[in-house]
């Protein structure tokens, strides 16, 4: 079968892991660490999420074809966020020229 | 009879396929390649949300800091307990172990049902507080003490993610809920033993992408900011 039959007590442990991490995510969020709040929150996520994938999905256990579907996929999620992202984070840098300006009725007959 | 003549003669045995092995790893590959379209879907909400919570970070931080945390966590805790019953279910059928699978299944359903009625607690709160956009917007006394310093339209905006996004993932967990309902009435019956279980590991793989994105919601919709 696709999946080899894993230990009760692995299962359990992995559920003890993600409530560990959720209780830490929460406790964190209280303490004033600036801008690596939002990074710690993101890497406990992150963990939380390889846990599950990776045990209770059977990650773990199954074969490359599996693992390649999932990697294409974070793999166009990421093209999809960074690319957005980079347009409204770059859209400063240079002025907007005066010529694009909307007020200026007179360049549209 | 063999294992592979017993898997031949399944009835559940699609004939394209070389055995019931070939089928269920077919079945698997199937189900990953729609969560990969379901990560993409939830993709375009999560790049959205990040663009506007980098652009407006003070309005989203406010309305952010208006939700219960507590619940926020508990119900992450239940829908992790649902993950852990629901992969326990996936075990019990592979060991053909149906007096254990019904009430597994069952277990997942009400920690399901549980997750929806605390939500449901939550967007009551928001009623009572007004911060509904479109629907009901208009937060006085404390919440507006609260929220105006970030821009009270930055935090509508925060509250129009925070409840499409939440709406979504419950249209998602009532879809799953069904799923588990069918797999209980389809256990009932005897229809999963040992070698053929294939529904109840899609289901399973579905039900995990949805505790997933929880997983994410969580922190980014209860803790942005940090809550000191």
């Amino acid at each position: 079968m696709s999946m080899p039959i894993v230990a009760k007590k692995t299962y359990i442990l992995v559920f003890a892991g993600l409530i560990c991490l959720t209780i830490l995510t929460t406790g964190v969020a209280f303490i004033d660490l600036g801008p690596f709040n939002t990074v710690a929150a993101l890497i406990i996520a992150f963990l939380k999420m390889l846990l599950v994938l990776l045990f209770f999905m059977g990650l773990k256990y199954s074969s490359a074809l599996m693992r390649t579907v999932l990697i294409a996929g974070f793999f166009w999620l990421a093209l999809l966020i960074n690319l957005t992202l980079s347009d409204y984070r770059s859209r400063s840098w240079t002025p907007t020229p005066e010529s694009w300006s909307a007020t200026s009725p007179a360049t549209h007959p | 009879m063999t294992e592979a003549e017993a898997s031949a003669h399944h009835h559940r045995f699609a004939h394209q396929f070389q055995d019931l092995e070939q089928q269920q790893e077919t079945d698997t590959v199937g189900i990953w390649v729609f969560l990969v379209t379901e990560v993409m879907f939830f993709g375009g909400l999560f790049a959205g949300y990040t663009i506007y919570r980098s652009v407006y970070f003070s309005g989203f931080a406010a309305g952010s800091h208006i939700l219960d945390v507590k619940l926020g966590a508990i119900n992450t805790m239940v829908l992790l307990a649902s993950s852990l019953t629901m992969a326990l279910s996936v075990r019990a059928a592979q060991t053909g172990n149906r007096r254990s699978l019904i009430p597994l299944l069952a277990v997942t359903m009400v920690l399901g049902g549980v997750f929806l009625f605390i939500k449901g607690v939550e967007y009551d709160q928001k009623f009572v507080e007004h911060v509904v956009p479109a629907l009901d917007w208009g937060p006085q006394g404390e919440t507006l003490a609260k929220l105006a310093p970030g821009g009270l339209g930055h935090a509508e905006l925060y509250f129009l993610f925070y409840f499409l996004m939440t709406l979504i993932h419950a249209l998602h967990l009532i879809i799953g809920m069904c799923l588990v309902l069918w797999l209980i009435l389809r256990a009932r019956r005897n229809e999963f033993q040992s070698h053929y279980y294939a529904p109840v590991e899609v289901v399973g793989l579905y039900w995990h992408f949805v505790d997933i994105v929880w997983i994410y919601l969580f922190p980014l919709l209860y803790l942005i900011g940090g809550r000191y």
